[in-house]
């Protein structure tokens, strides 16, 4: 099977890489590209462990082939914190206690961030049907939307 | 297997109906890649829809509906608010569809054509009269979405013939659609019942109505009875009778761990009833 060349950008800088179609977004980023950040739960699209973001757009990475990156954006829980200085979404979850085993957290981290790009002053429930598709195993996801709430009202403040 | 970036539908068209094995379209993927990860489907051919020109757009057109293209996503959909204004039953059930994950890649015609008896858009694409334009080797022809599933899984599609565009009707005055389903959760299941109504109204009287199931057949239907039952009532106690009995009569559901028969019958006319009210009041421009 011949490998297809892609050309994109992750995390804002350039990535190339050599897949088989059939790879997954999510193989390719683990496998190829080395950030194993994303995690694989299910692989069906149900966990949401695999989340990054296309272009903006939240989704799951094992539901996206590799191919289909080319000329994209994609944005990874590895591009969230600034060098050393985490972002407020992951200060937040560990001053809450919003993880346990932390398997499910990188996609959760990123999937509050987009909803925060999106509404900075979500509520309660806008938050548990954003993050409904994020499966955690261990926190009863009430430490998680006590987090996201925090963060969100520090980055609306400006703290 | 082979992928496929093809820049216009006669290219796309041209590698499905030459290729000798299993092909796929790639729009959202979300039904396609969980099925060619478990080897359910491996297809040889796989055509990634999404590089041709305007299949990521939603259009007004001048007779006010809208053209939506075979890609775009329940979250462009969503985000779309004069779509939104106008059909918000239809929206909504695209909404229903899995994850917020889901959402930024799932579309319309994926939903429709993965033939899922309990696919959420299809019983509102039906209830809104939407019809789509398949294009194939031997020329292009416009279908009603209700004429597109024919068993779970299965389709009306010939050998290398596409939806290439969805048309969702003008809304017109005096109208408003709803869907409701029923899932035991609040959120990320499977319907074990579906049901869009889109009615119009003149006055408080009611004089075109729409009313289509899901998951309560091998297919999601439309159900003339139960339209017939709400046409020329303003929807008062015995006109909702008539329409729960209708629909309840159209039902033929299997008995699974979602759902016996009898649940799903039951619910199918609840469902049926509040659909109703809530595409009533949208009509009369009580509730968006």
């Amino acid at each position: 099977m011949s490998l297809v060349h892609v050309t994109t950008k992750v995390n804002g800088d350039e990535a190339e890489f050599l897949c088989e179609p059939r790879e997954t977004l999510l193989d390719v980023l683990r496998d190829r590209l080395g950030l194993t950040g994303s995690k694989e739960g299910c692989g069906t699209g149900d966990c949401g462990a695999c989340s990054v973001t296309i272009d903006g757009r939240l989704v799951s990475s094992c539901l996206v082939l590799g191919v289909e990156a080319e000329g994209k954006e994609i944005a990874t829980i590895e591009g969230m914190a600034q060098g050393e200085a985490l972002h407020p979404l992951q200060r937040k979850f560990i001053e809450h206690a919003a993880l346990q085993c932390g398997f499910c957290t990188p996609g959760i981290l990123v999937a509050a961030k987009s909803l925060l790009e999106k509404d900075p002053d979500p509520s309660e429930e806008d938050i548990r049907y954003w993050l409904a598709g994020n499966l955690c195993r261990c926190t009863g996801y009430d430490k998680i939307v006590r987090a996201v709430q925090d963060a969100a009202k520090e980055m609306r403040e400006g703290v | 297997m082979r992928y496929h970036k093809p820049a216009s539908f006669a290219q796309a068209i041209d590698i499905a109906s030459t290729s000798e094995g299993i092909t796929r379209f790639l729009a959202g993927g979300t039904d396609v890649l969980v099925q060619l990860r478990a080897d359910i489907v491996s297809p040889d051919d796989l055509i990634d829809i999404k590089h041709i020109s305007g299949v990521r757009e939603i259009t007004k057109r001048a007779d006010g509906g809208y053209d939506i293209g075979i890609a775009v996503s329940g979250a462009e959909m969503s985000e779309d608010d004069v779509l939104m204004a106008d059909w918000p039953g239809l929206v909504e059930a695209m909404d229903l569809i899995g994850s917020t994950q889901v959402q930024g890649r799932a579309t319309l015609v994926g939903n429709l054509c993965n033939a899922s008896p309990a696919a959420d858009s299809v019983p509102a694409m039906i209830a809104a009269g939407v019809t789509l334009t398949v294009e194939g080797p031997t020329g292009a022809r416009e279908v009603a979405v209700e004429d597109i599933p024919t068993g779970p899984g299965k389709t009306a599609l010939e050998k290398g013939e596409m939806i290439t565009k969805v048309h969702v009707p003008a809304r017109g005055e005096n109208a408003g659609d709803a869907y409701l389903r029923f899932i035991p959760r609040t959120e990320m299941d499977i319907a074990v019942v579906g049901c869009g109504v889109n009615l119009r109204l003149e006055g408080d009287t009611i004089t075109e109505a729409r009313v289509a199931l899901g998951a309560v057949a091998p297919v999601a239907a439309l159900v003339p009875e139960a339209a017939k039952a709400l046409i020329g009532t303003t929807l008062d106690e015995a006109a909702l009778a008539a329409l729960a009995k209708a629909a309840q009569e159209a039902c033929n559901p299997i008995d699974d761990k979602r759902g016996t028969i009898a649940f799903r019958t039951d619910v199918a006319g609840v469902l049926a009833q509040r659909a109703a009210k809530i595409a009533y009041a949208r009509a009369k421009g009580e509730t968006k």
